[in-house]
């Protein structure tokens, strides 16, 4: 049991190394790192022209074939190279991340081959972005509700509907759409996935002002969109199958951070610097044991991810252990944030400039219920652990078997 | 990156747990708490046959000299069947102190009889409720001789010998201390079987009256020497609470599938399901935290008593959370005698306090935090 890379792993991070001291300059000092989403033109160039020249190289995406502009490495290789890169002081390029997470290796899964040439490379140097459009304001968790139209007219598909919480849609070029073509079926049995231009006529994005009072999500609206035939992603009324290749590529994203920059030793820093009713903060007995408890959690996190890391680097699946990461993290944020304002005492109630530490506490606690509820809430996460981790059964489905338009909507 | 146990530390809890789910099932667990005996002898004396007791004794005071990772799976194991023998008390607690502390002589004359179980022994610690301070220590140590009284000593009943926390000079502080290690056969101590929440680990309050002891280690030293041995029990424990709290989720899970209510198994329900995923996420952390445990324990790495704590606390955590799930997951007949969750619901207990309870370890935890924060 060590920590350490293998032979070739230490050679590759070695490599990794030289290229990217060619290519960047090392982190000076603490980096409080890009806000992700906001759209901003000028950080959004830098990421272009960062992305460009990874992709050169094939590490715009370590683990694809060469053929498409990878690197033909393995899941190991892009975790040390993610690892690597955050130690340089380079362009955010979360930008590209859904595109290429999630939306190009469904084009790849179902796109002709005209379309995997057109498409990828672009996607892959960050020319063209790429944004998922699942989630309605029907269908959240339960997204196979969802109901924006696809109908056919000749060769055509005409959308009409809406999409919500869009990552990225205010500086996406093209979209991965699910949408109903068949209302009269199943609900999971009457969705086709296509792929449209975000730039087209009838397609309007609007940002989501959230509670927290950032805007890094959209609404989107199509009226009367039209999209050729061409552009659909595997057979009519098979979009929900198209949609698991999606979100199964979701789980690749391991050797990120688990949590952000608001995490115990923020907290204990917090503590030090504050005096409490009887006496430094850090001396007193609840606050010690908040502390471990959040501890235990961050830790118990960072070492799963080495655990899942060394199935990587064996050649193996990485077991279900990775599936806990979100549930901790977002609820830990939460109580973290409201605990670190506690101790601030009335001043906790203050932030931005007039706040501790410019209100990261504040800004943690503003943001903690997105991302309790972003990408899987912790409700459907913990189903997702009951169901594919220990198998137990589904819930009872009353509208599985009914056609869609026939279920109840509450409406 | 290889955080994992080999191959070959797998294949030795395989053996030990195909060895422990044939002569360790939890009738074996309801034998002890009706027959009143203290432990299973029949269980101790083949683990005295597997050699375990001396897996991370060093081949030189009699061991198998494998390490303490492969101790760690063992660990796991013994947790995961409740194992009702001595082992913890006498492995991870008297080994480990006479690893720590112990004179060449010592260690020659007792570590080769530990590894072939040939004697118990254990750390006596209290003397009442409450925090052990080392100004609250009563029990003396003074020329050789022993007099005071220790209380919810493990395995007090039955060990040959202990470690015990001492006062060995007028100093009321921590430089005041001295370990004492003492045979417990003689007739300066007196033995009285205490009652345990759980019936399986017996208890016992040990008096001393001029009782012949000799020094273990030296003074002043004997409260640092004494964390360390704590750390390490802790690490070793926290492998035998992750074991029981994985057998609390695959018990929960089982039952769950299984008992119908309202037309449909109860596992379908999302009250249940949620649970048991609380349950999995929380054994999971803790398992992960218990694995940089093993890593620190088996390199003597500098993080040990921070990576003891964090082994601890969440194996704590894990292990009473999985167990008291487990019993509301049954229902009422996971509160009978007949059913096997009271045997892991008392289990969790006993093991979350017998090294100290959370809280201290919380303080060390954060203690550990700010003098690396400091650094």
């Amino acid at each position: 049991m060590d920590f350490e890379d293998s032979p070739e792993e230490a050679r590759f991070r070695a490599e990794a190394r030289a290229w990217l001291d060619a290519n960047a300059k090392l982190k000076t000092a603490r980096d409080a790192g890009d806000p992700l989403g906001e759209d901003d033109k000028t950080s959004l160039k830098a990421a272009k022209a960062w992305q460009a020249k990874k992709a050169e190289k094939g590490y715009a995406r370590i683990t694809w074939p060469k053929e498409v502009g990878g690197l033909g490495g393995t899941p190991m290789q892009q975790v040390i190279f993610n690892q690597e890169e955050a130690k340089y002081d380079v362009a955010n390029t979360g930008a590209f991340a859904i595109g290429l997470g999630m939306c190009i290796p469904t084009l790849m899964a179902y796109g002709s081959k005209e379309a995997i040439a057109r498409y990828v490379k672009p996607a892959l140097r960050g020319d063209e972005i790429w944004c998922q459009l699942f989630s309605e304001p029907a269908g959240g968790s339960d997204v196979a509700a969802l109901r924006t139209r696809a109908e056919k007219d000749g060769n055509d598909w005409v959308i009409n509907g809406s999409k919500v919480w869009t990552t990225g849609a205010q500086f996406s070029d093209y979209g991965l759409l699910l949408a109903r073509t068949d209302p009269t079926v199943p609900k999971h049995k009457g969705l086709t996935m296509f792929y449209l231009s975000m730039k087209q006529p009838g397609v309007e994005v609007r940002p989501i002002k959230q509670a927290s009072g950032a805007s890094g999500f959209n609404e989107i609206f199509f009226t009367n969109v039209r999209i050729p035939d061409s552009q659909r992603l595997g057979e009519v009324g098979q979009g929900w199958q198209a949609a698991l290749t999606t979100l199964m590529h979701e789980r690749l994203a391991v050797g990120g951070g688990t949590g952000g920059a608001l995490d115990v030793p923020q907290l204990v820093q917090l503590a030090r610097e504050l005096e409490l009713e009887d006496g430094p903060a850090i001396k007193n007995a609840a606050v010690r044991e908040k502390i471990a408890d959040w501890y235990v959690r961050s830790a118990g996190l960072k070492y799963t991810t080495y655990r899942t890391m060394t199935a990587l680097s064996r050649g193996q699946q990485p077991g279900p252990e990775a599936s806990i990461a979100k549930i901790v993290v977002a609820s830990k944020l939460q109580d973290l944030s409201a605990f670190a304002m506690e101790l601030e005492g009335e001043v906790g109630a203050l932030t931005g400039e007039d706040g501790v530490e410019n209100g990261a506490f504040q800004m943690g606690w503003l943001g903690a219920p997105g991302l309790r509820i972003a990408g899987g809430t912790d409700e459907i996460l913990r189903n997702i652990i009951a169901e594919r981790v220990l198998g137990l059964p589904q819930d009872i489905r009353v509208d599985k078997d009914v056609p869609f338009n026939k279920a109840p909507t509450g409406k | 990156m290889n955080f994992d146990f080999s191959d070959d530390q797998k294949m030795l809890k395989d053996q030990a747990h195909k060895f422990l789910s044939e002569k360790c099932t939890p009738k074996t667990v309801r034998g002890v708490y009706q027959s009143g005996s203290t432990f299973d002898r029949a269980l101790w004396k083949q683990i005295a046959e597997l050699g375990w007791a001396g897996t991370a004794i060093p081949e030189q005071y009699g061991g198998l000299g494998l390490g303490y990772l492969e101790l760690c799976v063992i660990a796991e194991e013994l947790g995961r069947a409740l194992a009702p023998v001595p082992f913890s008390s006498t492995v991870y607690q008297f080994a480990e102190a006479l690893l720590v502390s112990g004179s060449e002589e010592q260690k020659q004359r007792l570590l080769p009889k530990v590894a072939g179980c040939e004697i118990i022994g254990t750390l006596a610690r209290a003397e009442g409720p409450g925090a052990i301070l080392p100004k609250n220590i009563r029990t003396t140590f003074r020329n050789g001789k022993l007099n005071g009284k220790k209380t919810a000593v493990v395995d007090g009943m039955d060990a040959d010998y202990a470690v015990v926390l001492a006062r060995g000079s007028d100093d009321a502080g921590e430089r005041g201390l001295q370990l004492a290690l003492v045979d417990l056969k003689q007739a300066g101590v007196k033995r009285r079987a205490q009652q345990s929440i759980d019936p399986s680990r017996a208890h016992a309050e040990l008096t001393f009256e001029n009782a012949n002891a000799e020094a273990l280690g030296k003074q002043g030293e004997a409260w640092s020497d004494l964390n360390r041995v704590l750390d390490r029990a802790a690490i070793l424990m926290a492998f035998e609470q992750v074991g029981g709290a994985d057998v609390c989720l695959q018990m929960a899970k089982g039952y769950a599938m299984e008992r119908y209510a309202f037309g449909r198994p109860i596992a379908s329900f999302q009250a249940i399901k949620h649970k048991l995923a609380d349950m999995y996420v929380g054994n999971e952390l803790a398992r992960s935290n218990a694995y940089y445990g093993a890593w620190a324990l088996s390199t003597g790495a500098r993080e040990l008593p921070l990576a003891a704590a964090a082994a601890r606390v969440s194996a704590t955590q894990a292990f009473d959370f999985s167990a008291k799930e487990n019993i509301q997951t049954h229902g009422g007949v996971g509160f009978t005698w007949e059913f096997d969750c009271h045997f892991y619901y008392k289990r969790s207990r006993e093991l979350g306090l017998a090294l100290g309870p959370q809280r201290v370890w919380k303080d060390k935890l954060v203690t550990q935090l700010e003098l690396s924060n400091a650094a």
